[in-house]
């Protein structure tokens, strides 16, 4: 379980995070949505320990995230693969970092999204290239895996090949997904528990199901709703 | 499998399999897919399909053997139960959006009669 409590952050005069408390339960997906800007990438940053909140406190499984590193597997937005490396280099590059790498799963999954270890990061489309980023986080079996916009910018079929991917690849009950995305329809039928945020704060959270028939609404009917009361 | 998202999934893949025992097209003994392979086949969060599974399993229409699959497990009775189900849910829907529009019983009665007719005439 993660748990926000009384969490804010700012950067210079903007605030990304406004007292903000959540709790990721343990062994869900959870949709974190919310427009450009609403705290998404913060809120993972510091799950990640690689920034601190300001005020507030943030726990891991109880603890403080700077000592569960080894537990969360991070995809983040940005493309952070070394263009001089190809798929089998920049694999051994999270290998020798990540003790819980699965080397039969890393097989298997680059087979299931087809791509090739000889490929070279600077020469692969984008579609490559973010199948090539979520093959490296989720060849690891951290217990917590983060995903930071891992859908954006992807034409519709590497899109679908990515959350089969999730899917098939799921361990139910000891995995906890984190997805931080804007494309809530591709992700309708994926997640548990969806949290919408907007500037800095919680507009609604709940689980998707309940939800569904609370509202009688789809999740991008309810952010378009949560959106337009906010106004 | 196409899942309308203002609706819980669960109780549409549920209704999936009400609707292919209701046809015939499962019975009695028939293994079913394993929730992982479900999961994958329609594109949907496994726990998500776990929650169906378990309520199917509460509701009598099929049962878990420990390490050997789902099957269809379901009395006559409990059928003919659940087609009851869906047909009254499908005829309170269209009584309630009938009586919105303003119509009365006869005018429904009518209506019924002359587009099944005219569906028929279709088929033929």
């Amino acid at each position: 379980m993660i748990e926000f409590k009384n969490v804010s952050k700012s950067f210079g005069s903007t605030v990304a995070l406004d007292d903000v408390s959540l709790v990721f339960p343990r062994g869900k997906i959870i949709g974190l949505f919310g427009p450009n800007g609403a705290g998404k990438s913060t809120s993972i940053k510091l799950i990640m320990g690689l920034n601190r909140p300001d005020r507030g406190e943030i726990r891991v499984d109880g603890e403080n995230p700077q000592k569960k590193k080894q537990d969360v597997a991070y995809l983040p937005e940005i493309d952070h693969l070394y263009p001089w490396m190809n798929i089998a280099q920049a694999a051994d590059f999270t290998r020798t970092f990540y003790a819980d790498w699965d080397e039969a799963k890393y097989q298997e999954l680059i087979k299931f999204l087809n791509l090739q270890e000889d490929m070279k990061i600077s020469k692969i489309s984008k579609g490559q290239r973010a199948k090539t980023k979520l093959l490296l986080t989720v060849s690891r079996r951290a217990p917590y895996l983060l995903m930071d916009e891992p859908l954006s910018g992807i034409d519709i079929l590497t899109r679908e090949e990515i959350i089969n991917t999730l899917i098939r690849d799921y361990r139910e009950g000891e995995q906890t997904i984190i997805i931080s995305t804007h494309e809530i329809a591709e992700v309708e039928s994926l997640v548990d528990e969806v949290i919408f945020l907007d500037r800095g704060q919680v507009k609604l959270s709940g689980n998707a199901e309940d939800l569904r028939v609370e509202r009688n609404m789809s999740l991008v009917e309810l952010m378009k709703e949560a959106f337009r009361n906010a106004d | 499998m196409e899942f309308n998202s203002s609706q819980p999934i669960y109780k549409q893949i549920i209704d999936d399999f009400k609707k292919k025992l209701i046809r015939g097209e499962l019975k009695e003994g028939d293994k079913i897919p394993s929730q992982r392979e479900y999961a994958e086949e329609v594109r949907v969060n496994p726990n998500t399909v776990q929650r169906a599974y378990r309520e199917m399993e509460s509701m009598n229409m099929v049962e878990t053997l420990r390490g050997q699959g789902t099957y269809i497990s379901i009395s006559a009775d409990r059928l003919e139960e659940i087609k009851m189900e869906m047909a009254i849910n499908l005829v309170d829907y269209f009584i309630s959006e009938m009586e919105s529009l303003g119509y009365r019983q006869k005018d429904m009665f009518k209506i019924l009669e002359q587009e099944q007719s005219r569906m028929e005439g279709e088929r033929r």
